[in-house]
């Protein structure tokens, strides 16, 4: 960490009731990018009054390697691939919105069964990212392993079910324009199957750690609260706007793929607090697997891909589309401007975790050093994603 | 199982209603439809940029429209083209009046344009995709910033800013944000060339030591013999 000191007159100093406090100099400290918490290689500057955050910018790019650059440089299908590294814990949802996009630009349709293995595969990522992100939380506020390795426990099974399908842990490349790659079979749905009936003892398990855990509740409530104005304004999206107690959801609202088959329901949170954020990944992960049981027993039968969809000079018709999918992290949405050619003119990500940041300032103001640690944390970020 | 019809976003009104209550609402704004054809069926609405703040602002409080969440903000380079045209003309061939195909060509100069994409989280309806464009692709290429009206467009406009070279006039901190800030070039423009070589200085190795050559003597050999490089300044 690199430190220098700046005088008090330099920076705006915003009233403190501290009581006795001595008056001192702001410390501006850089932290990351190589710090265990940044959960990669994210820099904040932040500026010190004692342990209080006076003032914090995040620094990006350090991951950066010009993403949607590449994708304009490689045909439509040959960016599949690079979707995987975006949010490299949750592949399968990269996919499915860039997928989806691009069927909007071409007008092509999905089989039903390929929609349901998209459903069953796109819920299973949420539940082992929601699961290693609360293990991660825990681990940043003290929990030091313990919990991380519960998370890690039930995310490998899950890992290994997509091992199975795609032939990769995590860069699972499996979605294709108008359907997937591989079918999955009836011995891979049952055991799917019997690996979600299992989960709720493991989301039980972590509820019942967080829940009414004294540690966890010092150090999450009231801490980071964003209002509802403010997160709409700033385009939060995901369990942190839905936390906040804004009913938006992109499965609910878009009503892509065939969500509205489903029932399942929206948490809401109530303060939009580092606790309510928590607490919407664990009732997520129950609707998630309330989503997965109905798809099992309704998955039917047949093609899993779009048969007239071209695989080589796949030229989709010139416009545009932008297309989005409620990922583990918030509203993920490709927009892709099409010449007629085969790479796309214009290929754009729009990165729910990178715009979560916007307000990463107003959250941590007034809090303490450590509790930036714990806010980021709840933020969920990748910087595959944040920097692409 | 019967088939459950998916659910269609919340009905909206259609583009050119928008347009029409724009132009009443904002006076003197210029509004063009820009249609789409692909599947999609996105159209957008190109907003001039004297009046795009006050378009943005009416688009955030209208309470039929209310599109309180940006969700996409992006940059998109247009190199100058030339579009040709068949245009069918009559003429006179041989005393025959016949129709003759001809090609035009118009000269479309270049320009930056800036992409918004508007949903509305109290009416759970969109998306209303609006544009501005500049006038040229020169380097101090400007548009008006809308981030006073949708925070989100913060981080998003930073970024065009950095890859395209478009300044938002009324941004609260316009610096870089994903390439570092001594760069000098806008990497997402098509006519971008990647340098040989990012990390080139120019060392002290021929400037310099030419200089340095001057007034420095040739040291004498160690073994005595005479030097045979003759000195400069001597």
């Amino acid at each position: 960490m690199s430190v220098t000191i700046e005088t008090l007159e330099a920076m705006e100093r915003p009233p403190v009731s501290m009581g006795s406090r001595l008056e001192g100099e702001l410390l501006e400290v850089s932290m990351g990018p190589q710090h265990p918490s940044t959960h990669g290689v994210f820099r904040m500057n932040v500026a010190l009054e004692g342990e209080i955050v006076r003032k914090l910018k995040p620094v990006f790019g350090y991951l950066h390697r010009n993403h949607e650059k590449i994708g304009e440089n490689a045909s439509y299908l040959g960016s599949m691939p690079y979707t995987d590294r975006l949010d490299y814990f949750c592949s399968m949802t990269n996919n499915w919105a860039y997928a989806l996009s691009v069927e909007k630009l071409a007008g092509i349709e999905v089989p039903e069964r390929a929609e349901y293995l998209r459903v069953i595969l796109a819920e299973l990522t949420r539940l082992q990212n929601h699961a290693s992100l609360l293990g991660f939380l825990l681990n940043d506020m003290g929990a030091w392993g313990t919990p991380l390795m519960y998370a890690f426990r039930e995310r490998e099974k899950i890992l290994d079910l997509f091992e199975s399908l795609s032939g990769s842990r995590m860069m699972c490349d499996y979605m294709r324009f108008g359907g997937c790659r591989v079918d999955a079979s009836p011995e891979w749905l049952a055991h799917a199957k019997k690996i979600v009936d299992r989960f709720p003892r493991f989301v039980d398990e972590l509820e019942q750690l967080i829940v009414g855990n004294e540690v966890v509740i010092a150090r999450t409530q009231n801490v980071g609260n964003v209002s509802p104005e403010l997160a709409v304004s700033a385009g939060i999206t995901g369990p942190m706007l839905r936390a906040c107690g804004v009913n938006y959801d992109v499965r609910k609202v878009d009503g892509y793929g065939f969500y509205p088959r489903f029932k399942f329901r929206i948490p809401l949170g109530e303060h939009g607090d580092t606790y309510d954020r928590l607490m919407m990944r664990v009732l997520e992960m129950g609707e998630s697997v309330g989503i997965l049981k109905q798809a099992f027993e309704q998955v039917p039968t047949g093609p899993i891909i779009n048969p007239k969809v071209k695989i080589r000079a796949f030229r989709p018709p010139v416009g545009e589309a932008y297309g989005r999918i409620e990922a583990p992290k918030g509203e993920l949405g490709f927009y892709l401007i099409s010449d007629g050619g085969t790479n796309p003119y214009r290929y754009r990500v729009r990165p729910p975790s990178f715009i979560n940041l916007t307000i990463l300032e107003d959250m941590c103001l007034g809090h303490t050093v450590a509790d930036v640690m714990v806010i980021l944390g709840s933020i969920d970020i990748v910087m595959g994603e944040v920097d692409r | 199982m019967d088939v459950i019809p998916k659910k269609p976003a919340e009905s909206m009104e259609p583009i050119e209603q928008i347009k029409a209550r724009i132009e009443a609402a904002v006076p003197g704004a210029s509004i063009e439809i820009l249609q789409n054809a692909s599947p999609s069926q996105q159209h957008s609405l190109k907003i001039d940029n004297e009046h795009a703040h006050d378009v943005a602002k009416w688009l955030h409080d209208d309470p039929a429209l209310r599109l309180d969440f940006c969700s996409n903000v992006t940059g998109v380079d247009w190199l100058d083209r030339t579009v040709k045209k068949m245009v069918k003309v009559k003429k006179v061939v041989d005393g025959e009046e016949k129709e003759v195909a001809e090609t035009t060509e118009e000269k479309i100069p270049g320009y930056l344009e800036a992409v918004y994409h508007l949903y509305s989280m109290t009416h759970k309806h969109g998306p209303v995709i609006i544009r501005m464009r500049t006038a040229d692709r020169a380097a101090g290429a400007r548009l008006p910033s809308l981030t006073p009206i949708w925070r989100s467009a913060e981080f998003q406009e930073r970024e065009i800013f950095d890859l395209y070279g478009i300044r938002f006039d009324g941004h609260p901190d316009l610096r870089r944000i994903l390439m570092w800030d001594e760069f000098e070039d806008y990497p997402m423009r098509k006519d971008y060339r990647e340098p040989d070589d990012y990390e080139y200085e120019p060392t002290p190795h021929d400037d310099v030591l030419e200089r340095a050559k001057r007034y420095y003597t040739p040291r004498p050999q160690i073994d005595g013999a005479e030097s045979i490089v003759e000195p400069l300044n001597g």
